[in-house]
């Protein structure tokens, strides 16, 4: 599997920060590619590098063999991007806008090819409704439609499931899943729903202050033998001073949530299990936390962030 | 680059805040008819007083020509309003909407969208005074019929015969259509630098006044600086409405006063476009899209 | 003393009956008007003011006894000066309650004229005065000069042609005087501030119009209906 996106060294500076510094990574074709950062990490602002959104202060982007800033028409061409809350022209229909960004995309589709397309995210029955009355999801749903209409070969979706219901978000996972596994579609999608990310993606990049911290395949990021559970009891302040003269005091992690943490291997589950009932803790539930969740927080600074409000 | 501006057409014209203007201008022209209508004698008695003291005009001052002329002065005025409601829209109004994200990730040259954005701004300018001129003049000519021409110059007066006006006034269109072109640009430039319309049609209204008021003033210090704004090249259309007179002070019908002068204007208005809109292409491919 | 005495009477007596002389000269060329019932004529008028441009215009002139006169414009707007054209020898003639007073002789065109004035007995009149230059010999008015209460005062002059018998001119010109024109630039939205040229500047002072009128095809004594002077 080739190469279908390569960054090096990408920087965007603006007056006052630097959004992004240094960047680089590569996504490979058929890739579902999770991009994670907190809020102002700078993903917004690398994905808008890689749709031409905004010119970088430094460093090259490479899509599909080709230089960005040299082939940025033809790349466009095969791209199709969901930035943010994509906001559409709410004068026009839902069917007008698809068939406006299908010609401007550089197709030109039948009016039951673009039926069929707002099929596929659920809108074909209320083609004919101006956006200005569609709910959030609708929109959503709409802008996807509109990434898709030219059948692209790489999907950037920035956020997808901002402002989404269950259903919405649990049909968006489908839909990136179904693109890569079925369409072998590549697909780079940046969120912070970190569990979303983790049930798609299969490679995942983690920035910080404009700054990679970690790449890597998913599998090979989250060591299940580093697991974190989750320990709720009756009276947490006595279970905590007795796990922390008991032989468990070395795999405490600090509290959160009023939660009692502690860091083992999945196997030692029912062995601590045992241990707990024989130090009369009397348990409410234990439960293995979502280890991308976990490695996030290790390697960003939110855990400094969490302990200020968990004091 | 056809197809895009066949878009943003399309776009232009699904928009209601479009026919804004239309209305107004029909509104506008309607009551200038409805009183003219009424008390254009009245009016016509006001604006000929200086000459009815030693002269006596006979015949009908009144006409389909003359109330396109009173409608022209009027309406050339604040129709610039009505231009930059659409050209300042163009580009700021997309970032406020979100939607210049959206379009800008299509493959398509920025400078290709960008003058097709402004393409499509001519062609609703053009619209625009094509509405005014079936209005002003076509519809006047039905209603008040026609006749000579009788213009009040600062100095003199000029009396067009019948048969010598409509060609001046297809002229006089085309030349306010390079006028309202220019506006438009500057509307268009304004509009790369706000991520919402009121900023830039605010900024291009309140250009057209000071410059205008610069126009105006007898103040030597503003006479040098005169010939190079636009607002002064912006009433050329009114050179098409002066007469040579030979020496015998007959007035060669088919001719123009002041040719070069018109010529010079729209030299000016052209450069002026040309400016504009190189600079909206220049700051637009280097802009960073964050809306 | 004596000899100035007499030379008193003798001009007295002169002076008498060379008034008298006007009075006839005036009646003789009225005679010679009174042959023409009625007339048409096509004009062609032209507006000669500094502060106008005007084009030629087309008329048409109609004339019918005792002072019935209609100048028609060919469509379109026209220029005439406050109550001169409607004046003509015709109407000036149609009153006989005048007095006629010799003013000396003048060339008018080529022409040896005598000057007669004429006063209106009717202190109404609008007419205070009238200045003829006659050309006696071919009993032609070639030129009048006119002072009325409400217009001022302009003049008429004519040139004869083909219709000298009839007393009738091929060309009329009348000159009158006209106030200054100007507009503020405010008003007519004219920003150029250029000074006119020195000729035109000149011009503008001259503060006489004059409106032209060249007559051809006259129509005489062929009936006109009283409808075409409504």
């Amino acid at each position: 599997m080739g190469t279908i996106v390569k960054v090096s060294g990408l920087t965007k500076s603006f007056k006052h920060n630097t959004a992004v510094n240094d960047l680089s990574f590569s996504v490979n074709e058929g890739d579902v590619y999770g991009f994670l950062g907190q809020n102002g990490a700078g993903k917004s602002t690398t994905i808008r590098m890689l749709v031409t959104l905004i010119t970088p202060t430094a460093g090259e982007i490479e899509i599909f063999g080709m230089p960005l800033n040299k082939n940025r028409i033809e790349i466009l061409r095969q791209i199709g991007a969901v930035i943010e809350k994509p906001d559409v022209y709410k004068y026009l229909s839902a069917f007008e806008n698809l068939s406006l960004f299908a010609r401007l995309s550089g197709v030109s589709l039948s009016d039951a090819k673009l039926m069929d397309q707002l099929d596929k995210v659920g809108l074909a029955h209320r083609a004919k409704d101006t956006v200005k009355t569609f709910s959030q999801g609708m929109k959503q749903r709409l802008g996807i439609a509109i990434a898709l209409v030219h059948d692209p070969r790489l999907i950037i979706l920035d956020e997808p499931t901002n402002g989404l219901d269950p259903q919405g978000i649990a049909d968006i996972r489908n839909l990136i899943l179904h693109l890569s596994r079925d369409l072998q579609k590549t697909v780079i999608v940046s969120s912070h729903l970190l569990n979303e990310i983790e049930q798609v993606a299969s490679r995942v990049l983690i920035i910080d202050k404009g700054k990679k911290i970690v790449e890597g395949n998913a599998l090979d990021l989250f060591d299940p033998a580093q697991t974190i559970v989750e320990l709720q009891t009756f009276d947490n302040q006595y279970a905590l001073e007795q796990l922390q003269i008991s032989s468990w005091a070395q795999h405490l992690q600090p509290q959160r949530d009023s939660a009692i943490l502690i860091k083992i291997d999945r196997l030692q589950i029912p062995q601590l299990h045992r241990d707990l009932v024989d130090m009369d803790i009397q348990l409410l539930s234990i439960q293995p936390r979502h280890s991308l969740e976990d490695y996030f927080l290790q390697v960003t600074s939110a855990n400094q962030h969490v302990d200020t409000y968990s004091s | 680059m056809w197809t895009l501006i066949q878009v943003e057409l399309y776009k232009i014209f699904r928009r209601p805040r479009t026919y804004i203007a239309f209305i107004a201008v029909a509104g506008l022209i309607g009551v200038i008819q409805f009183g003219l209508k009424l008390d254009g004698d009245a009016y016509v008695g006001f604006m000929m007083r200086d000459i009815t003291s030693s002269l006596t005009v006979e015949g009908k001052i009144l006409n389909g020509y003359q109330v396109c002329y009173i409608v022209l002065q009027i309406l050339l005025i604040h129709v610039p309003l009505l231009i930059a409601l659409v050209a300042a829209d163009m580009i700021s109004g997309e970032a406020n909407m979100g939607t210049l994200r959206i379009m800008l990730t299509k493959p398509m040259s920025r400078t290709h969208f960008l003058l097709a954005k402004f393409l499509a701004a001519v062609a609703y300018t053009l619209l625009l005074l094509i509405w005014l001129a079936i209005l002003a003049l076509f519809l006047n000519m039905l209603l008040f019929g026609v006749d000579d021409l009788f213009l009040l110059k600062s100095q003199y007066v000029v009396l067009l015969k019948k048969d010598d006006i409509f060609w001046r006034y297809a002229w006089a269109f085309g030349f306010a259509a390079l006028s309202m072109t220019t506006v438009a640009s500057l509307g268009f430039l304004f509009s790369q630098f706000a991520e919402n319309s009121i900023g830039p049609i605010v900024a291009t209204m309140s250009v057209i006044i000071f410059f205008t008021i610069l126009s105006t003033l007898n103040i030597p210090i503003f006479n040098k600086v005169k010939p190079f704004l636009f607002t002064t090249h912006m009433i050329g259309w009114k050179e098409f409405f002066d007469i040579k007179v030979n020496d015998a002070n007959e007035s060669i019908k088919g001719s123009i006063q002041n040719p070069q002068k018109i010529i010079t204007s729209a030299i000016v208005l052209f450069l002026h476009i040309i400016g504009f809109v190189t600079a909206s292409v220049l700051v637009f491919r280097k802009k960073d899209v964050l809306s | 003393m004596r000899k100035i005495v007499f030379v008193y009477i003798f001009l007295l007596v002169s002076f008498s009956s060379y008034s008298q002389d006007m009075t006839a000269l005036i009646m003789r060329v009225k005679a010679k008007l009174d042959q023409v019932n009625d007339y048409e004529a096509d004009g062609r008028m032209k507006t000669d003011v500094s502060f106008i441009k005007a084009p030629i215009g087309k008329v048409k002139v109609y004339f019918k006894k005792p002072n019935k006169f209609r100048l028609k414009k060919d469509g379109g707007i026209s220029l005439l000066p406050k109550g001169g054209v409607s004046v003509n020898m015709n109407s000036i003639f149609a009153t006989s309650d005048f007095v006629a007073l010799a003013a000396g002789e003048a060339m008018i065109g080529g022409s040896k004229t005598r000057i007669v004035k004429l006063l209106p007995a009717n202190e109404n009149s609008d007419i205070v005065l009238t200045t003829m230059y006659i050309d006696e010999t071919n009993l032609l008015v070639k030129k009048a000069v006119t002072t009325t209460r409400e217009n001022g005062t302009y003049e008429i002059e004519m040139s004869y042609g083909q219709y000298t018998q009839y007393g009738l001119p091929d060309k009329v010109v009348f000159t009158f005087n006209t106030k200054d024109y100007k507009l503020p630039k405010g008003i007519t939205l004219e920003f150029n501030d250029e000074e006119k040229p020195l000729s035109e500047a000149d011009k503008l002072k001259n503060k006489k119009g004059r409106v032209e009128i060249t007559y051809t095809n006259y129509q005489i004594n062929k009936g006109l209906p009283d409808a075409v002077f409504k």
